[in-house]
Formats: structure tokens, C-alpha cells, sequence
């Protein structure tokens, strides 16, 4: 009778044992981090997977987490829009290489007002967010808003409440257009807001602000076009009120001077040029120089030198800005630094 | 059980009392495993707590820093938000729960009781995620629209109390996460208050009744101080629970290190806190501070908890004589 | 007013207020199930189940959150039923006169009312850091842990309930102790414990927090137990926050699953304790 019983329980147990398999399932890779790319990083994983069979498994919890766990090894790849500077990647042991570019966007919720119906620039909006504009008929506001009927409703600011390289980019911008937010808040993946709601990744500020009358946030220019959020128009630096869009996006990625670059360290806030959109950045992969599964940080690689490959259209199609062709060789070639315990190159170009 | 083992001895079956010996053995060692398990979880907090400790010490608890940027935090906000969503869990679940309990115990059909007293008990089954999407979606839209303005409007331009319903009605804040809260907490205490109701002996409520005293009366004069002991017991229970909440409270509280005074406003709690930002934690630091939001989170729930487990007990062994 | 007719009138004011809480916990738990079922029936459908997570703006189903859920569940009870009812079998039979029986009963008691969160960090410390990636193993372990207490506690009290009686007759005969308890004891209270077990099951199948940094998720289908997995409160978590309309369908068609199982097992569990309360 107990036997019986026990051998149940055996049997039961042998059986999820049974499933478990190796670390590393065969052609399944994954990632986690930024939230910033990852509509387009989802959409080339279906893409891949239909093409390979490989599954790309990509986790979006913000550029922070994505750096936490690529040092904890916790995951094949690490994503963030932050990029780290030489230091903090030999220190870690890492390398990184862009991946997509892109344009953030403040997306507003207000009565009556459709997507470029209200301008804002990088002062305003520093100092939204520093709690010194409360209200959206403040003047300064008005001032850039000639003729548009402004609600007297208080201003509900969103901004994220987890680690992201969507942050670092905005308050590095905001540091460039503002010294009082520079010397009061700085710029990283998380910092003390002053005032505001916090969301969850990219998601959580899109649906907060979704949601929230008289709300203002900044999110990657494809959430607001997937979720028909409006949003602002914005005065860069030479004075120009623009529509963010992939010609803005790419006016102010043609700036970034690439080769020069250490490490692909590399920001493209607030850059010169009449067409350029002022909250431009790229979105970072991190991998382990030297790889204990050689195996998997190729297919790694493998993934992204076809999304470089085949992925231009889809990533277009979301106003993301594809890496240009000469970028592309330049990481390629970078790549021969990932190398496996015993110093050879896991990735070699076909 | 005695008279067994010594009969058994005598015969001499030994293959026996190894057998029960082993058996003994074999569940003395998984109860100590409860208390190896729950010192685990006491070491593993410390551990990852003790360099925020060490950096901060007791200035920890008392700084409302959070800057990532700098490294340098502070436990103060997260814990002012626990007690805040908390103390407003039970200012809407107590009476709530009071009233389903005075319910239950005198006013209901007696036939329907136990079909009620199941439902209400159903409330405390369902997982604490569902109520914190039906906050988001159902709960918070209401209060933005309707309750929020409407408290504005009217506690608003008071001297004292406006300052706790100052502000933009988000929907989010710490209100929401305490009314949700208190409906999660509920079912708990009114499950714990009409069961200690019914320890009451009928002989006493029936000679209250026999004397003329109205059913408020008699629960007033005669049930809640007999059950004070359990009442308060089933009531720390149910705080226990709100002071760790997580999912519940993390939809609706608008994730903000900030201590405002408006109860309108956006904030956070320990839990919530965790739940957001423990996989994001980059430097070492960070890591350690939101152990030590953790360690301070279990510290605050197990006296809590210890405090209501003893009431309990006390009432047990009243209910025992 | 006289005294009588103010006492009448705090009686009634007392009472109706009593209705009136009544009425509002009854109309939460009703608002609740209409909102599930008016959100997420309009998920049901065979791809809910057969179809892994889609990326955003596509479609597809929780399949992989299903099956993820459900084996973690049960690898959780596996585990940590045979743990509790030991440990609730130390309690009721061998712990009488024990110093350490009480000490245990208090631990177990704080175990089961400690936040779940807190289990997750415990676990995330012990076994996925140690590892170097999150895994399912990881989170069944953490779910086991909450297991255990509860199993405790009722295995506890049930076993407290069978009467002396039956005992002494199992001895009388000479059956050795630990048969006694296995053979005759447990048969005894097996609806109890297992009502019991079925009550755990209730409790982790929702739970989240402690799935958050031990399974993790993924959003393919994973049968690997050594690896990331997806999980249904996990994916509700991230698609109900999500701005995006097919997810947050998806996210409730989940929510709806979980608490239609869940209550389903609250009830049954309950409806075995009455039938075996009244045949016992």
C-alpha cells in the first residue's frame, strides 16, 4: 500500500525530471533588458525563428536590467540604450555593439489635442518635469502655442519607475538643454524624480499616460504609433519645431561619427542640424568577451548579423532607424574580440 | 503509545522499532526544517542587507534619498507608504469586515449563512494580481473621475485635512492602494471575527437579550468584549497581510519614491518597491538597499504577525477553561 | 426622545450598517467575477490555450503560461506536500509534550502569513544566483515554500481531529506506530489533507511575487525546467500593463483562467471538508 503510494510520487517526479534538459535548450537563445527596442527586437525574433527554428527569447525590463543581469550571466545577451563607457565594460568584462536607433517622443493626453497638435521644448519640458510648470495654461507653455486653446489641467507626469536607457537618453537631453536639471537630477537609468507617476518599462508609461488626463511622458516614438498616442512637437537646437518621424530620427543619426566612437560609446541627444530630432538615441547589445557557451554567443551574433541583413524594412516600418551599411561592417569586425576560453573567435563572417 | 513501545520491546521485535524509530526521525527532521527554512530566510535577508547597513546605518530608515544616480538610499519613503496603504486597508476593511461579521452571527438567516460566510471567504481566495488589474481597470478610472475630484472639491479648501487631498486626482496614489488593499484584507478579519463571535457562550448573549438589550447593544456590551483578545488578533492578521502585499498595491500606487501628504498622490511601498526594481538593481548597492527594504519589510510583518499569533493563542486557551 | 426610542434607533442605524457592509462584500466579489468574465471570455477561444505569447500587436494565445503555471504548480505540491504533511505529522503525534513542537508551530504560522516577495528573494539568493540564470526549478522551489506551511497546518489539524479511539484499537492489534499513523491515521484524515493540499494549490496558483525573479518568463514554449519559463501571473503582470489591446485581451482571458481554477478548487475543497464532516 505505502509502495504503492511511494512509487506515485517517484513516478510523478521522474516525469518533470524527464523534461528538464540542459541549460541551454537547443536553438533557443535569450536577452533581456531595454524596453526601448523592443517592438522591433520582437518582430525579427518571429522572423528568425520562422527562417531558423532558433527562438530568440527577449525579456523587456528596462536597459538596467538588462545590464544587471548580462553581468550576473543570468541571460546570452544584455540590451540597453545606456551605453557604458570603456571603463565600466572592460571593468565587467563586456562589449557592446548598437544594434537600431531611434527617436523618443513626449506623448500627451489632452482633450482636443491630436499628435502635433501642442510644441514643447527642451527647456518647458525640464522644467515640467522639475515640478516648476503645473499646469498645462502655464505661459511658458503658452508662449510656444500661439492660437491653441490650452486646458487649465494640471499637469500629470509619468516617467519610469524601473532602471531604463530610455531614461538615461531623456535626462541626458534634459541635462544638455537645462543646467538647473543637470545640477538637480543628473542623467542615468533610474534618477530621484522630482514630481510624477512611475510606469514600468516603455509599456507601463505608454498605458499610464494612456490613461491619465492632462498626462505627459516620454516614450519610444513606436509605442506612441502602435498605441495612437499623441504627442508633441519639439524645438531642437536650431530653433525648428519638428514632427518626429524617421526623416527627423535620421537627420540627427546622420551626425554620429561611428569610427570614432571607443567601445560604440556614442549619444545622439540634441544634435545639430535643422531636420535633427532632439531625443535621438541607440539602442546597445552587451555580450561577455570571453564566452564559456561559445556555442550560443554565436547563434547570438548569428541573429543579429541577420537582423543587420534582413531586418532594415521591418525596423523602418516602426520609424526605427536601421544601422547604416558601414556601421554594420564596423561591429562585425568588432566582434572578432568575443572570443572562448581559449582565445579563438566564436563568430566568423561568411 | 508508551504501553506499545515497551510491549514491543519485550517480544523483542526490533526490525519494528527501528522502523518507527526511523519514521520519528524522519519527521523531527523536516519540522526542524520549518525552522531551518524560516532562519534561512532571516540569513539570506541579512546577508544581501548588510552592505547597505554597513554604508548607511540606522540613517537608513530615517533618509528619503533614492538616487540611483549617486548611490545613496533611503528606506523612509517605502516605509512610509507600507504603513500609509496599510492604516488605510483597515480604516476600509474593519468596518467592513466588523459589519459582515455582525451580520453573519445575528442577522442572517441561519440557512444562508454558511452559503454567505462562503462567498465572503471566496473573496480571500481570489489571487492578489486579479485585484490589482481590476484596481487598475475598474477601481482607479472611478476614483480619478468621480471620487477623487469630489474630495478634492470638498476636503480640499480645509485647514488640516486638505493637505491630505491636495493635488491632481490621478486615480493612482496611495488612496487607491488602500481602499484596494482593505478590500483584499476583508475577507480575512471577518472570517477571524465572526469565528471568535461564535465562541461566545449563547448563555450570555441570551441572558443580555433576557434583560432587554437591543442586538447592537448586545454585540457592544457583551460579544466584543469577550472576543476582544481574538477580535484584535484577526484584525493584526489582516494588517499582517496588507503590510506585504505586493501585486495588489503595485498596479495602483503610482510607484514613487517621494513622501507628499496628500494621500492623493503617487507612492510606494517596500513590496512594490521590490516587485519593480529588484531585477533592474545594476550596482552592488543598489542591490543591498533593496535587500534591506526586504529584511526591514520581514522584520516589520513578523512582529506583527508574532503579536497576532500570541492574542490568538491567549484566546484559545481562555476558550479552552 | 426617550431612552428607548434612542436605543431602537441605534439598533437600527447598527444593523442596517451591517446589511450595508454585508451587501458591499458581496458586490466586490460579484464586480470582480463580472469584470473577468466580461474581459476575458472574449479571449476564450483554442488559441488561448494552444498558442505560445505573441510579440506586441500580434496574436496568440497564453498556451506556454498555461503549461508553464501548471507544472511548476504541481512540481511545487509534489515537493512540498510530502515535507508538510511530515512535518504536520511531528505536530500531532509526536509533538505532544515536546519543547520544540510549539517553537514549530509559531514558525509555521509566521511562514504562512510571510509576504511572498520576501520568499522570492530568499530564493533568488539561494538557488538562481548560484546557478547563473533563472529556471523553473527555481520557482517551483520558491512556490513549494509557501506550500509547506499550509500543508502544515491543516495536516496538523486534521490529524488532531481523529478520534483517540482509533488509535488505540491500530495499537491493540499491534501494529507498529509508524504503520498505525500511515494505514490507519492518515486514511482517517485523507480528505482533510487533502483538502488541505487542494487549498495550497488554490494559494500558489496566483501567486506572482515570488515567480518575479526565480522563473521569470519567456515567451515560448519552454518545457525546459532549467531555464527561464513562462507563467500565467507573470504574463498578466507584463501584458496588463502594457499598452497594447491584444495583450491586454490575453491578460485577461489569463486573470479569468486563474481565478475561475482557483475558485473552482476553493469550492471543492470545501464541499469535500462538508461531505467528510458529515460521514466521519
Amino acid at each position: 500500500m505505502q509502495a504503492r503510494r511511494l512509487t506515485t510520487w517517484l513516478g510523478a517526479l521522474a516525469l518533470i525530471a524527464a523534461s528538464a534538459a540542459p541549460a541551454a535548450a537547443d536553438g533557443e537563445i535569450s536577452g533581456a533588458g531595454a524596453t526601448f527596442p523592443y517592438p522591433i527586437y520582437a518582430k525579427w525574433a518571429d522572423a528568425y525563428k520562422e527562417k531558423s527554428g532558433i527562438s530568440m527569447n527577449y525579456q523587456s525590463i528596462g536597459s538596467g536590467g538588462g545590464i544587471k543581469q548580462i553581468t550576473a550571466k543570468t541571460v546570452d545577451f544584455g540590451a540597453s540604450d545606456m551605453p557604458l563607457t570603456a571603463d565600466k565594460l572592460s571593468k565587467a568584462g563586456l562589449v557592446q555593439f548598437p544594434a537600431i536607433m531611434g527617436g523618443e517622443v513626449m506623448a500627451i493626453n489632452l482633450p482636443g489635442i491630436a499628435a502635433g497638435g501642442i510644441t514643447l521644448d527642451g527647456q518647458t519640458i525640464a522644467n515640467i518635469y522639475l515640478g516648476k510648470i503645473t499646469s498645462w495654461d502655464d505661459p511658458a507653455i503658452a508662449k510656444l502655442n500661439p492660437g491653441v486653446k490650452l486646458p487649465s489641467l494640471g499637469i500629470a507626469v509619468v516617467h519610469r519607475s524601473d532602471g531604463s536607457g530610455t531614461t538615461f537618453i531623456f535626462t541626458d537631453y534634459l541635462c544638455k538643454v537645462s543646467p538647473e536639471w543637470k545640477e538637480k537630477v543628473g542623467e542615468d537609468t533610474a534618477v530621484e524624480w522630482p514630481v510624477g507617476l512611475g510606469g514600468k518599462g516603455n509599456e507601463g508609461v505608454a498605458a499610464l499616460t494612456n490613461n491619465t488626463a492632462g498626462a505627459i511622458g516620454y516614450i519610444e516614438y513606436a509605442y506612441a504609433l502602435q498605441n495612437k498616442l499623441p504627442y508633441a512637437k519639439l524645438v531642437n537646437k536650431e530653433g525648428t519645431a519638428l514632427m518626429p518621424g524617421s526623416t527627423s530620427f535620421q537627420a540627427a543619426a546622420a551626425n554620429a561619427d561611428w569610427p570614432k566612437a571607443p567601445g560604440f560609446y556614442l549619444l545622439l541627444t540634441d544634435q545639430p542640424g535643422k531636420e535633427s530630432w532632439p531625443i535621438t538615441g541607440a539602442s546597445f547589445i552587451l555580450l561577455h568577451e570571453v564566452q564559456d557557451k561559445p556555442e550560443i554567443a554565436k547563434q547570438v551574433l548569428d541573429f543579429f548579423a541577420w537582423s543587420y541583413a534582413n531586418g532594415s524594412k521591418m525596423a523602418e516600418e516602426l520609424a526605427y532607424v536601421p544601422m547604416p551599411e558601414s556601421v554594420v561592417k564596423l561591429v562585425e569586425a568588432s566582434w572578432s574580440k568575443i572570443k572562448d576560453g581559449g582565445g579563438k573567435p566564436v563568430w566568423t563572417s561568411r | 503509545m508508551d504501553l506499545a513501545l515497551s510491549v514491543t520491546k519485550r517480544s523483542g521485535l526490533n526490525s519494528r522499532q527501528i522502523q518507527d524509530a526511523a519514521f520519528r526521525t524522519a519527521t523531527r527532521l523536516f519540522a526542524f526544517g520549518v525552522l531551518i527554512l524560516l532562519g534561512g530566510v532571516v540569513v539570506a535577508l541579512a546577508a544581501g542587507a548588510r552592505p547597505a547597513f554597513e554604508k548607511f546605518g540606522w540613517y537608513f530608515l530615517v533618509s528619503d534619498a533614492w538616487n540611483p544616480v549617486k548611490d545613496n538610499f533611503g528606506a523612509l519613503p517605502a516605509i512610509y507608504g507600507t504603513i500609509v496603504t496599510s492604516a488605510i486597508a483597515m480604516l476600509v476593511g474593519i468596518p467592513l469586515a466588523f459589519g459582515i461579521a455582525v451580520f453573519l452571527t445575528e442577522l442572517c438567516e441561519p440557512h444562508l449563512r454558511r452559503p454567505i460566510g462562503t462567498l465572503i471567504e471566496l473573496l480571500a481566495a481570489i489571487p492578489s494580481i486579479i485585484y490589482g488589474i481590476w484596481g487598475l481597470f475598474v477601481v482607479a478610472p472611478v476614483l480619478q473621475h468621480t471620487v477623487q475630484p469630489a474630495l478634492i472639491q470638498i476636503l480640499g479648501p480645509l485647514p488640516i485635512i486638505g493637505a491630505l487631498f491636495a493635488g491632481p486626482p490621478f486615480g493612482l496614489g496611495m488612496l487607491t492602494a488602500g481602499v484596494i488593499l482593505g478590500f483584499m484584507v476583508l475577507p480575512f478579519i471577518a472570517s477571524v471575527t465572526r469565528d471568535v463571535f461564535l465562541t461566545v457562550p449563547p448563555m450570555l448573549r441570551e441572558s443580555a437579550y433576557g434583560v432587554g438589550a437591543t442586538t447592537s447593544e448586545v454585540i457592544r456590551h457583551i460579544v466584543l468584549p469577550y472576543t476582544r483578545v481574538g477580535v484584535i488578533g484577526g484584525i493584526m492578521l489582516g494588517l499582517g497581510r496588507a503590510l506585504g502585499e505586493t501585486m495588489a498595491v503595485t498596479f495602483v500606487i503610482g510607484n514613487a519614491h517621494r513622501i507628499k501628504a496628500s494621500l492623493l498622490a503617487p507612492g510606494t511601498t517596500i513590496s512594490a518597491t521590490l516587485a519593480n526594481e529588484f531585477t533592474e538593481a545594476v550596482s552592488d548597492m543598489y542591490t543591498a538597499s533593496l535587500f534591506a527594504l526586504g529584511f526591514i519589510l520581514f522584520v516589520i510583518t513578523f512582529i506583527v504577525l508574532a503579536a497576532a499569533k500570541l492574542m490568538l493563542l491567549r484566546l484559545d486557551q481562555r476558550a479552552a477553561k | 426622545m426617550t431612552l428607548y426610542q434612542r436605543r431602537r434607533a441605534g439598533n437600527v442605524v447598527a444593523l442596517t450598517l451591517s446589511w450595508v457592509a454585508t451587501g458591499i462584500g458581496l458586490l466586490i466579489l460579484f464586480l470582480v467575477l463580472w469584470t473577468l468574465l466580461r474581459n476575458g471570455l472574449p479571449a476564450l477561444g483554442s488559441d488561448l490555450f494552444t498558442k505560445p505569447t505573441p510579440p506586441p500587436g500580434g496574436r496568440g494565445g497564453i498556451g506556454n503560461a498555461i503549461y508553464g503555471s501548471v507544472v511548476m504548480t504541481a512540481v511545487a505540491t509534489l515537493v512540498g506536500t510530502p515535507v508538510g504533511v511530515l512535518t504536520g505529522t511531528y505536530l500531532a503525534e509526536f509533538g505532544r509534550g515536546s519543547r520544540i513542537a510549539p517553537v514549530v508551530r509559531f514558525v509555521n504560522d509566521i511562514l504562512l502569513s510571510a509576504p511572498s516577495i520576501i520568499i522570492g528573494l530568499f530564493v533568488y539568493e539561494l538557488m538562481v544566483v548560484r546557478m547563473g540564470h533563472f529556471s523553473a526549478w527555481a520557482g517551483s522551489v520558491a512556490l513549494a515554500i509557501i506550500v509547506v506551511p499550509v500543508v502544515v497546518r491543516t495536516t496538523e489539524d486534521m490529524l488532531m481531529l481523529v478520534p483517540g479511539s482509533l488509535r488505540e484499537a491500530a495499537i491493540a492489534l499491534g501494529a507498529p506506530q509508524w504503520k498505525v499513523i500511515v494505514s490507519v491515521i492518515y486514511r482517517a484524515a485523507l480528505q482533510g489533507m487533502l483538502t488541505g493540499v487542494m487549498l495550497a494549490v488554490a494559494r500558489i496558483a496566483g501567486e506572482t511575487a515570488p515567480l518575479l525573479f526565480t522563473a521569470f518568463n519567456n515567451q515560448f514554449w519552454s518545457t525546459n525546467m532549467n531555464g527561464p519559463m513562462a507563467n500565467l501571473p507573470y504574463v498578466i503582470f507584463q501584458f496588463a500593463l502594457s499598452p497594447y489591446a491584444d495583450w491586454q485581451v490575453l491578460a485577461w482571458g489569463g486573470a479569468m483562467l486563474i481565478t475561475l481554477a482557483i475558485l473552482m478548487l476553493n469550492i471543492v475543497a470545501r464541499l469535500l471538508t462538508s461531505w467528510s464532516n458529515r460521514t466521519l
